[in-house]
């Protein structure tokens, strides 16, 4: 793994259990490259978590390997948020700069902590869900990490405080070069704040790359139904006489269809709709 | 300072978005020579988008030579766009001509798609950027 490298997995796979158990993740290969926000999606039961969690070194790879930053520089975000409930955010906060010595800051801490509506002697176990989600990102971004991994880190938030902190994020991300990998299955949370994507489904890696290279990859098309060759085709469908396709385009789209450059959301939706094997 | 507000519906590009807005200030006079843009830091934060979309439509407004990065300091307008500050006559004349839309019956929908159809009648082939 290069230094300009983040996140690299080669022929990554991971089973829970003995043989008899299915592959949660299998060959999975990829290299995310530093800097990056990185939307990791994909449905329930992808392989998404287990991602994460070998990502952070919480988990064994049952076969292949996969790199990432030493510990110290590296921050996880588990879905369940886990914090210490006797605590108080104050002491929570105090155990996060002890635990990471000469690289802890305070003021981002603070900054996401603050505006969550509690006070700082507030005990972790009297938060609400959206309220510990805060916590738990100041004490990954107070650590100042190189690769900050977020398990659906938004899930429980109102919108107001979803914007907030995404811009906080974002705005750490500007600031120190962060790379970020976060989950998610709110899809305009993910537009504009990602440039990187990695799609999983079923263990496995489907789509992987730059946002931007990925959707200038793909065409939308509608019009009459006709030979779509040589394009692939991601997805389509028709109604009446009228054709819509996704489709990865081989060279230019010339047909008599009205083209345009698909958003994130149809990528993603195309690719989720044909992996799911089932129409729409 | 101007504040980017963005529209991830609205089908434009989110970097274009924050080029044509910074040009509606320089035409509007809002930004001036020597003004400093927001921060790539700054314009996330209040937005949530990825700080590489600002970068993006800072170098596309640097390009066209209307703002320039001084190094450690910032992005600084260089030139203002157009002959349309917020005071011009041709302002006031629009705006008498909306009161007179409105008077008509007409409503907003209505105004804007026959500015819309008038622009595209008198700029025809021009770029719409």
């Amino acid at each position: 793994m290069t230094k300009d490298t983040a996140l690299e997995a080669r022929l990554l796979g991971k089973r829970y259990g003995g043989r008899t158990r299915g592959w949660a993740l299998r060959e999975c290969d990829f290299a995310l490259p530093a800097g990056r926000i990185c939307a990791l999606v994909g449905p329930n039961g992808a392989g998404k978590s287990t991602l994460l969690a070998l990502a952070a070194g919480l988990l064994r790879p049952t076969e292949g390997t996969i790199h990432a930053p030493a510990r110290e520089h590296l921050a996880y975000v588990a879905q369940d948020k886990p914090l210490h409930p006797r605590l108080s955010v104050a002491d929570t906060l105090r155990m996060g700069r002890e635990l990471n010595p000469g690289r802890w800051d305070d003021t981002v801490a603070r900054r996401i902590t603050e505006g969550g509506g509690f006070s700082s002697d507030t005990l972790v176990r009297e938060l609400s869900g959206g309220q510990r989600t805060r916590v738990a990102l100041a004490l990954a971004l107070g650590k100042r990490p190189e690769l900050l991994l977020l398990d659906e880190p938004m899930a429980d938030l109102d919108p107001l405080a979803r914007h907030q902190l995404m811009g906080l994020l974002m705005a750490d991300a500007a600031e120190h070069g962060t790379t970020v990998v976060m989950s998610s299955h709110i899809l305009t949370e993910l537009e504009g704040a990602c440039d990187h994507l990695l799609l999983l489904h079923d263990g496995k890696v489907r789509l992987d790359g730059s946002v931007e290279e990925l959707l200038a990859a793909h065409t939308l098309l509608t019009g009459p139904i006709a030979d779509l060759a040589p394009h692939t085709v991601v997805e389509s469908r028709t109604t009446g006489r009228q054709l819509t396709a996704l489709v990865r385009h081989e060279g230019p789209v010339e047909g008599p269809w009205d083209t345009a450059e698909p958003s994130l959301e149809d990528l993603l939706l195309a690719h989720l709709r044909t992996t799911e094997g089932a129409p729409a | 300072m101007v504040e980017y507000r963005i529209d991830r519906r609205s089908g434009v590009a989110t970097y274009l978005q924050i080029v044509q807005q910074t040009k509606q200030a320089l035409r509007m006079g809002l930004l001036e020579p020597g003004d400093r843009l927001p921060t790539a830091r700054e314009v996330v934060e209040a937005t949530a988008i990825n700080p590489n979309t600002v970068l993006k439509a800072y170098r596309e407004l640097e390009r066209e030579g209307l703002v320039e990065a001084r190094r450690g300091l910032g992005t600084f307008v260089r030139a203002t766009l157009g002959t349309g500050p917020a005071d011009s006559p041709l302002r006031g004349e629009l705006a008498d001509w909306a009161r007179r839309a409105r008077a008509a019956g007409l409503d907003r929908e209505d105004v804007a798609a026959l500015f819309t159809s008038v622009l595209k009648e008198h700029f025809e082939g021009e770029d719409d950027r």
